[in-house]
């Protein structure tokens, strides 16, 4: 499928002799990429490394705060306002700011851009996984004298695992688009997302769409990376079900 | 868990139960429970039933009245693991195996590993579910998670065993079938049931009391002594006597259903 669509593309666009600059053709990227491969590849690590600093910092502040806001009910319904006001930040308007605050060259400041984008979906599905928990669920655990730690260790935290998976899913591909868009305001020449605002600035298409794949390939990279933990940790969960009969 | 044979495992007191929606579930109950009795709770929805059984594990507070269990208030009973609950639901964790939900209330309750694995094993053979242990929940029919639910309740002994509506939701021949087994595992485990069902003949078959509630307010509408011989078989549903004790419990709640049975209420039964 994949590769048809590929073909279909390299023969409509070379059929309807489409300009470079509105669509190149796959085989002209992937020539730049294999001519850059060097550069490219460098800097797709750079930026990578960003991302992969924000996924760390916005993923592990999620499941830290949506495991107080389990906890503590009434502080995070006081709370729950604020990440919501954090999520509808606009993050290209937020990103010249981070880079002010931390320097147009320090990682940081992509980094937090990342962590912005990576903390709202793992908070909220990880607490969805927290709270979802069968009434019954709670009264099994209360039955056997055990306390709020042993519910939230023995039920709440292993129901949420799906859950803040998915979430974790989402804020993999989200910390590799923040980190680009923090570097379209500004960062070091090496770093992807520079990179392919130069290349486009310079009318250089087909290296910027090159730039543009590499980067997806690592957001694609990352969420596969999540998958591969997930499908490990929570094999239990009953995806693909048989059933015996009695 | 010494007790005298004879003693009194559970007594309830006058206990009433309001909920802020100014709903009373239950009003004034009064019951005993002798050690080794089965105990069926029976009546219409709203009754109180289990809620009944909810103050009596713990799990609620009564507005008033008091609840001791083998001599303690319910509360220290529950903190010294006297309970073991099933619940219409078999709330079975996904993620760990059919051997280690089982386990749980051990794992809980401090037992080593050794331990634990020799009593699982001793309870999944009780309830004859032995080669799956490592199978996961979600892999067993509704029947077979509810006797895993069983073996997880018993697995640490406990002297008071709850349950709630706890084949509610099978269908009649599974229903039977685990009734049958059900007291087959009382008989070997000698603990005290307390079981709640909508079912007459499930009530009449498995207790040796069945305690008819009425409902709005919840209250005690009478109780009847099943004397029926001990052990119970297939053969006892075809007993006279059988029939009897339906027909005498069906008429226990219709007289406890009274004058109150046109005022329809909202009156919440689980919380």
């Amino acid at each position: 499928m994949f590769a048809i669509g590929i073909g279909l593309w390299q023969g409509l666009t070379a059929a309807f002799h489409v300009q470079t600059f509105l669509l190149p053709r796959p085989s002209d990227i992937a020539q730049s990429f294999w001519d850059n491969k060097g550069s490219l590849w460098h800097a797709g690590l750079y930026t990578l490394k960003e991302a992969l600093g924000g996924f760390a910092i916005g993923g592990s502040l999620g499941i830290l705060v949506a495991l107080l806001l389990a906890r503590f009910r009434t502080v995070g319904a006081a709370l729950m306002p604020f990440a919501i006001a954090a999520n509808a930040i606009p993050i290209i308007a937020f990103a010249p700011i981070t880079n002010n605050w931390f320097g147009l060259l320090n990682p940081i400041s992509k980094m937090v851009i990342a962590a912005v984008l990576c903390f709202f979906p793992t908070m909220i599905n990880t607490l969805r996984g927290l709270i979802t928990v069968s009434p019954s669920s709670i009264e099994l655990m209360r039955s056997y004298a055990g306390g709020e730690i042993e519910t939230f260790r023995r039920v709440r935290i292993p129901n949420s695992l799906p859950f803040m998976f998915t979430g974790l899913k989402i804020a993999a591909v989200l910390s590799m688009i923040g980190a680009i868009v923090g570097e379209y305001f500004g960062g070091p020449t090496n770093a992807l997302g520079v990179s392919i605002l130069n290349d486009s600035q310079l009318f250089n298409f087909p290296r910027a769409w090159a730039g543009i794949i590499l980067a997806s390939a690592f957001g694609i990279g990352l969420y596969a990376l999540v998958a591969a933990v997930e499908h490990a940790t929570t094999s239990w969960h009953p995806s693909s079900r048989s059933v015996y009969t009695e | 868990m010494t007790e005298p044979a004879a003693a009194n495992v559970v007594e309830i007191e006058g206990v009433s139960k309001s909920f802020r929606t100014g709903v009373t579930a239950l009003q004034e109950v009064a019951l005993d429970i002798r050690a080794g009795e089965f105990i069926s709770l029976i009546g219409p929805s709203g009754c109180g039933k289990s809620t009944l059984l909810r103050i009596v594990g713990d799990l609620i507070q009564p507005t008033s009245g008091s609840v001791t269990v083998n001599g303690k208030t319910a509360h220290q009973a529950r903190l010294d693991h006297d309970y073991g609950i099933v619940f219409q639901d078999a709330v079975l964790y996904d993620w760990r195996t059919v051997a280690r939900n089982v386990s749980l209330p051990l794992e809980m309750l401090g037992w080593d590993r050794a331990r634990r694995r020799a009593r699982v094993a001793e309870m999944l053979e009780l309830v004859e579910l032995t080669g799956f242990e490592s199978s996961r929940p979600w892999q067993l029919s509704g029947g077979m998670q509810q006797r895993v639910s069983i073996a997880r309740a018993l697995s640490f002994d406990p002297p008071l065993l709850l349950m709630d509506e706890p084949f509610g939701a099978l269908d009649e021949m599974t229903r039977e079938r685990l009734n049958m087994e059900l007291l087959r595992i009382w008989d070997k485990a000698g603990s005290t049931v307390v079981f709640v069902t909508h079912s007459i003949p499930e009530a009449v078959f498995l207790s040796t009391r069945v305690v008819v509630m009425s409902a709005r307010p919840g209250r005690i509408a009478g109780v009847v002594d099943v004397d029926l011989e001990q052990p119970r078989t297939i053969d006892t549903r075809e007993d006279a006597r059988f029939f009897e004790l339906i027909t005498t419990v069906r008429e226990t709640l219709a007289a406890g259903h009274g004058g109150d049975a046109s005022r329809a209420g909202a009156a919440e039964e689980r919380f």
